[in-house]
């Protein structure tokens, strides 16, 4: 856990301007590599990327968080992320997984949500305040033809972080980002 | 400062317990009842060996002889397991995966829930996603059994036997020997015998609406803290460990 991630807690762990240059060039090289599962949406429009800094060596550190625990696209993140860093002429930099806070759909921005609205995907709804309902059912409308006249097939979707649902009114099958 | 040998042993039954049922679930891949069942399950298994490496992970820093993950998990021998017996049950029918499923996900959710104020900042970190998770594997059993409680005869029938089977070894989670006393007292772990009342009210909500009865259990079965597990824990670790028993050091 790094002091930056730790001030600004919940919302995105932006480069302080004091930094420099060299913080500067490194975050907007990670900054841009895109989601492995979702490509329209980038690691930091995601809220994965929560950190960047430089060691006394130049080395670069990198922190991010999974948005579940056993997401399996973790280490392919990290591979992106390094190659992207050796590109922008960082070689040697290193992943930390940092776990606290943990990651929620609160954190991203309304931007990446219209970005997932126009891949066909249900953006998440505003915290998830309902998870002890045992029966509660999150909401969500069709990416397609926006009704709200949706139902959910499974809480499971194509990864972790996504259920299935179906639109009943123009009988389109999409995922909804789960809220958590 | 706890006792590390203590600690280590609480965070090593707590993942084996994640790993296990994971390892138990993701039999189900590419066999399940329809494909958004194969889907939930393999996802459900996911999230919990997910939340088994970074017990396992932390579990290595803290015991400080260099063990990782995969060590931890692949090098151990059955008698070294401390996962409770429940998790190691075959899946059986659907239905009796889901029963295991209930059970267990009406412990953890208020237990990661406690763990979440651990005074140990690691584990808190972790239960903070695992409670998250755990909402979704709740609600996703919880589902199932009243859909197939309060289905047909044939689903009711076979809800009522993997009751019957699988009843019997739900005590065992609330058990609280030295190790989990210990580390409840110290404030890292929490007291698991003082989450019985929810469990019993989340299943009895549950039960009552998939018109079923949590059978009498004269004699609960235990042992799987202290190593003692059923036949069916070494065929899920042959299964598991076989690649780096046979090639050690084997990475892809």
């Amino acid at each position: 856990m790094t002091a930056a991630a730790a001030e600004t807690g919940i919302g995105m762990a932006r480069p302080a301007a004091a930094v420099g240059t060299a913080r500067q060039r490194a975050w907007d090289a990670v900054a841009r590599v895109p989601d492995p599962e979702i490509p329209v949406i980038t690691i930091e429009d995601l809220g994965i990327l929560r950190d960047l800094w430089l060691e006394e060596d130049g080395r670069v550190v990198v922190a991010i968080t999974p948005t579940y625990s056993g997401c399996p696209a973790m280490l392919l993140i990290e591979t992106e992320i390094l190659r992207a860093l050796d590109k922008a002429g960082f070689p040697d930099a290193r992943v930390e997984t940092v776990l606290t806070p943990a990651w929620t759909t609160d954190w991203l921005g309304e931007k990446a949500r219209a970005k997932l609205r126009a891949f066909g995907i249900a953006p998440p709804e505003r915290a998830s305040t309902s998870k002890r309902a045992l029966f509660a059912e999150a909401k969500a409308d069709c990416p397609r033809c926006r009704s709200s006249d949706t139902e959910r097939v499974s809480e499971f979707g194509s990864t972790p972080c996504k259920a299935h649902y179906r639109c009943r009114a123009c009988a389109e099958p999409f995922d909804h980002f789960k809220c958590i | 400062m706890a006792d590390k040998t203590l600690l280590f042993a609480y965070l090593l039954r707590l993942a084996d317990d994640q790993l296990i049922l994971g390892q138990r679930l993701s039999e189900w891949c590419g066999h399940a009842p329809t494909l958004e069942e194969d889907l939930a399950l393999a996802n459900i298994a996911l999230d919990l060996i997910g939340q088994a490496r970074a017990l396992y992970g932390y579990a290595g820093e803290v015991e400080g002889k260099g063990r990782d993950e995969d060590q931890l998990a692949y090098l151990r021998y059955e008698r070294d397991y401390a996962n409770a017996l429940l998790v190691e049950q075959p899946n059986g029918d659907f239905a009796h995966t889901i029963v295991r499923q209930l059970a267990y996900a009406a412990f953890m959710a208020p237990y990661w829930r406690a763990l979440t104020g651990s005074k140990d900042a690691t584990l808190a970190g972790i239960a903070a996603k695992a409670e998250k998770e755990v909402a979704y594997h709740l609600r996703h059993s919880a589902e199932w059994t009243i859909r197939l409680g309060d289905g047909t005869e044939e689903s009711h029938a076979r809800m009522v036997a993997a009751l019957e089977d699988l009843w019997r070894y739900t005590g065992e989670l609330f058990e609280m020997d030295e190790t989990a006393q210990a580390m409840a007292e110290a404030g890292i772990g929490t007291d698991a015998a003082a989450l019985k009342a929810e469990w019993d009210s989340t299943i009895a909500e549950v039960l009552a609406q998939a018109t079923l009865d949590a059978p009498e259990v004269k004699h609960m079965q235990t042992g799987g803290r202290t190593g003692r597990h059923s036949e069916s824990l070494g065929h899920i670790l042959s299964e598991l460990q076989y690649m780096q028993r046979a090639y050690p050091g084997l990475s892809w």
